[in-house]
């Protein structure tokens, strides 16, 4: 039977490894959804819709999860029982914090120049750089099996991320 | 024997089985009904031959209520009964209201949502929009000779919780089953993209009467798929007339119009921006109450000129969008124009200059959306064979979030999370020996509470003695395909639960529903019952019916036992809808929905399987 306690490799047939065939987990969600999304079962019974929802909810949380180089590494170490601790800032290394501590600066900086161009220019680099380390965690999942080295990447990743995030917020509120 | 045919799950009917479906387009100006007839779709005309139906409400000292064109004339004249953009107070609170001012009639701060005094009591603008709605679906019960199935009705993509309750409550109102609340600028991507055959990212810029929306979507074969939306709830042609009406008051002198000379001139200006459209210049000439006479001309450029900051309140939204879906301008195939205020030539040029292309205009922006949302209807509806129905991947446009300390916020489910969507969250207590916990929830972007909408406040109140911080809280928001909230609250620990469907902080109650039914029919006691049974009867049809045929494909997932208990559940079904008595056929209906309830799940099972399959089935672990 199948059941909502399937992983979410599992649930589109994929192999559990971080490097994925983008293509063919988009055509397997597609279809997925084609299939269990609430607007096949809007004239069915009450139990069907229900179990559609439960289904697409999941179809969607799958796909989005394993779309994402950092949600998909993420997810990969915690099906292996490893804890990517980012609340605590123990397990990250010097080399680490100190690298954090330049992109902040450099943030800093740029949104005081309230200047397009400079944020531009820096969620340039930032995307240069999320590109290797995305690589580097493939090479540790898949080819190492490095699960500290993974985790200390997606922590990286992490961080990156957030600083994306904090560089569009910088450029809406310039436009507004 | 004649061979059984068997059609997949989420399957079609057979064409003498047609159900009849309708796609709405309530708008804050106008509204329309449209349906798919022989495969075609279609805008709906009144006795008149009139599509477009104004979305104006009287309210008649002798309890008469006038809808459409005629209360549209009669604004001027009887201005505080007679309600007009009632779009713009849905789910919103009286401070939430823009030109609050200069609008003629009486409100009532009431909780929650603003009501409206008139001639026949206090109305809140669920009941107004529900007088919209109802007048739109004796068109379409009268126009295709038949109740209806359901209906789709359209809300702004920009839309939080609290407009999309209010929309859907007004409906329920109107005496409508909904089958789904579709956002209007992907019900325009469905008629566009059909129509055209469009591959690629598209997006569509809609600008109504009151409200603003951007989406940017993916179109492939068979799939519409929302990246990214924005837009301004509360932004729209209404503005232009309101900028241009502020341009009449300055340039005549006139400084405190009666309530009913602002209406006049309102509508004046209403009708100078359209003309401006096709023409460089238009005389405004006007008498009013006192004897004074207005007697102005306005150029085209100058409207532009004054409306400007409206047309570049539209392009922030759309930069928004496009970053959030991680594109540029150029990324983009075509820009579809929906909504009457897209007509306006500097809105197209200032559209056209940020996308660096002609935006596409070949379909009517006024009846683009209600054609897309009949077509989805019809989908929604099992009207059409599941091999050419297409896929439709939507998103929230806001996101959904719970106060914590400090009145800050912490989302659980970003903006442009596709839907049905679930996210949980967990919390703990503050303090030793908390028994109880208080939750808000809220919907917006920005960080502080006081910022964003409040949606709902509940507690979950039985929460054992623990030291601070022991408790784990599991906090889950599903939000359905309708785009709208529901939350619980779990403590993980012992199971105490708290659940809440998020409407009360600015919907309605659910006796207040109940009241609105009830006031809804015109006559006796007696034909709310009546109704009453009708309802419950065609739902236990429409189960038995969708049954049946399940069982027709599917029937050897059930073992002997189980097949005869689920017959046997049709049995009594079916026979207690062949009586008389409303609450026997729902509590029959209740007992067939459990007994299958393992038949759904068993056939859910079997259709994902099936997606799977021609992937690589031995990978599987089942």
């Amino acid at each position: 039977m199948l059941d909502m306690k399937q992983d979410f490799f599992e649930l589109f047939g994929l192999e559990p490894r971080f490097a994925l065939d983008l293509d063919r987990l988009e055509q397997a969600y597609l279809e997925m959804q084609g299939r269990v999304h609430p607007d096949r079962f809007a004239h069915l019974s009450d139990a069907e819709k229900r179990l559609s929802m439960q289904w697409a909810t999941r179809a969607n949380e799958a796909f989005r999860t394993l779309k994402s180089p950092l949600a998909r590494g993420q997810y990969l170490l915690e099906l292996k029982g490893v804890d990517p601790a980012f609340e605590t800032n123990t397990a990250m290394s010097a080399e680490f914090l100190m690298e954090q501590m330049e992109w902040r600066e450099a943030l800093e900086e740029a949104r005081e120049a309230a200047d397009e161009d400079v944020l531009d220019d820096l969620a340039r680099r930032i995307r240069h750089d999320t590109k290797g380390l995305v690589e580097q965690l493939q090479a540790e999942f898949d080819t190492a099996g490095d699960l500290e080295a993974a985790a200390d990447t997606v922590r990286r990743l992490k961080f990156l991320e957030k600083l994306q995030h904090e560089i569009n917020d910088a450029l809406t509120a310039l436009e507004s | 024997m004649a061979l059984l045919q068997i059609s997949e799950p989420g399957m079609s009917t057979a064409p003498h089985q047609h159900r009849l479906a309708v796609g709405i387009d309530l708008g804050t100006t106008n509204s329309l009904v449209a349906t798919v007839r022989n495969g075609v779709p279609q805008c709906l005309q009144d006795e008149n031959g009139k599509m477009l139906l104004p979305s104006v409400v009287r309210y008649l000292p002798d309890g008469q209520v006038d809808i459409g064109r005629s209360a549209q004339a009669a604004q001027a004249i009887d201005p505080r009964n007679t309600i007009v953009s009632v779009k713009r107070f849905m789910g919103r609170g009286l401070k939430d209201v823009a030109h609050v001012e200069t609008m003629p009639y009486d409100f009532v701060d009431a909780e929650g949502m603003v009501r409206l005094r008139t001639v026949q009591g206090v109305k809140s603008p669920v009941e107004v929009s529900a007088e919209i709605l109802k007048n739109l679906r004796q068109r379409a019960e009268h126009s295709l000779g038949g109740e209806l199935t359901g209906a789709v009705i359209t809300v702004p993509a920009y839309f939080d919780d609290a407009q999309r309750q209010a929309t859907k409550d007004a409906a329920r109102v109107a005496g409508l089953n909904v089958l789904r609340l579709l956002n209007e600028p992907t019900a325009a991507a469905i008629a566009y993209g059909l129509e055209n055959a469009s591959e690629g990212i598209y997006a569509v810029y809609d600008l109504g009467g009151g409200t603003f929306d951007i989406s940017i979507l993916r179109l492939s074969r068979g799939v519409f798929e929302v990246v990214a939306t924005s837009g301004d709830a509360a932004l729209g042609g209404d503005d232009f007339d309101h900028r241009l009406f502020c341009w009449i008051l300055d340039n005549a002198g006139i400084s405190l119009p009666s309530d009913r000379d602002s209406r006049r001139l309102l509508m004046k200006a209403r009708e100078v921006k359209e003309r401006l459209t096709l023409d460089e210049s238009v005389p405004i000439r006007t008498a009013l109450e006192n004897g004074d006479e207005v007697d102005l001309v306005i150029e085209r450029q100058v409207f532009a000129e004054i409306t400007a900051n409206l047309v570049s309140k539209t392009l922030k939204p759309v930069k928004k969008a496009l970053r959030d879906a991680n594109l540029s301008p150029e990324d983009v195939k075509g820009v579809v124009m929906v909504g009457g205020a897209t007509r306006m030539p500097h809105v197209q040029r200032a559209v056209g200059e940020l996308f660096g292309q002609t935006p596409l205009t070949n379909l009517d922006p006024d009846t683009v959306v209600a054609v897309g949302a009949a077509m989805q209807a019809n989908v929604l509806a099992g009207n059409r064979a599941t091999e050419d129905e297409w896929l439709l991947l939507d998103v929230i446009p806001l996101s959904l979030g719970i106060e914590t300390m400090g009145g800050l916020v912490e989302k659980i489910i970003p903006r442009n999370s596709t839907i049905p969507t679930a996210r949980a969250q967990d919390f703990t207590t503050f303090k030793d020996g908390q028994s109880a916990m208080a939750f808000h929830v809220v919907q917006g972007e920005r960080e502080l509470v006081s910022d964003c909408r409040s949606l709902a406040r509940f507690e979950l109140r039985g929460i054992p003695p623990m030291v601070a911080g022991a408790a784990r809280i599991r906090v889950t928001f599903q939000v359905d395909a309708d785009g709208l909230l529901s939350v619980s609250a779990r403590e993980q620990t012992t199971g105490v639960e708290a659940r809440v469907e998020v409407k009360p902080s600015y919907g309605l109650a659910d006796d207040e529903i109940a009241e609105m039914l009830k006031a809804g029919f015109e006559h006796a006691q007696n034909d709310m019952e009546v109704r009453a049974l009708k309802e419950q009867q065609v739902e236990a049809e429409r189960v038995i019916e969708a049954t049946e045929k399940a069982l027709q494909a599917d029937g050897e997932l059930l073992n002997e036992a189980e097949r005869a208990e689920l017959d046997a559940a049709i049995v009594a079904l079916r026979s207690a809808a062949e009586g008389q008595d409303a609450r026997a056929i729902k509590i029959q209906l209740e007992v067939f929905n459990r007994a299958s309830n393992e038949f759904a799940s068993r056939r859910m099972d079997k259709s994902i399987r099936g997606a799977l399959a021609g992937h690589k089935i031995d990978e599987i672990r089942i």
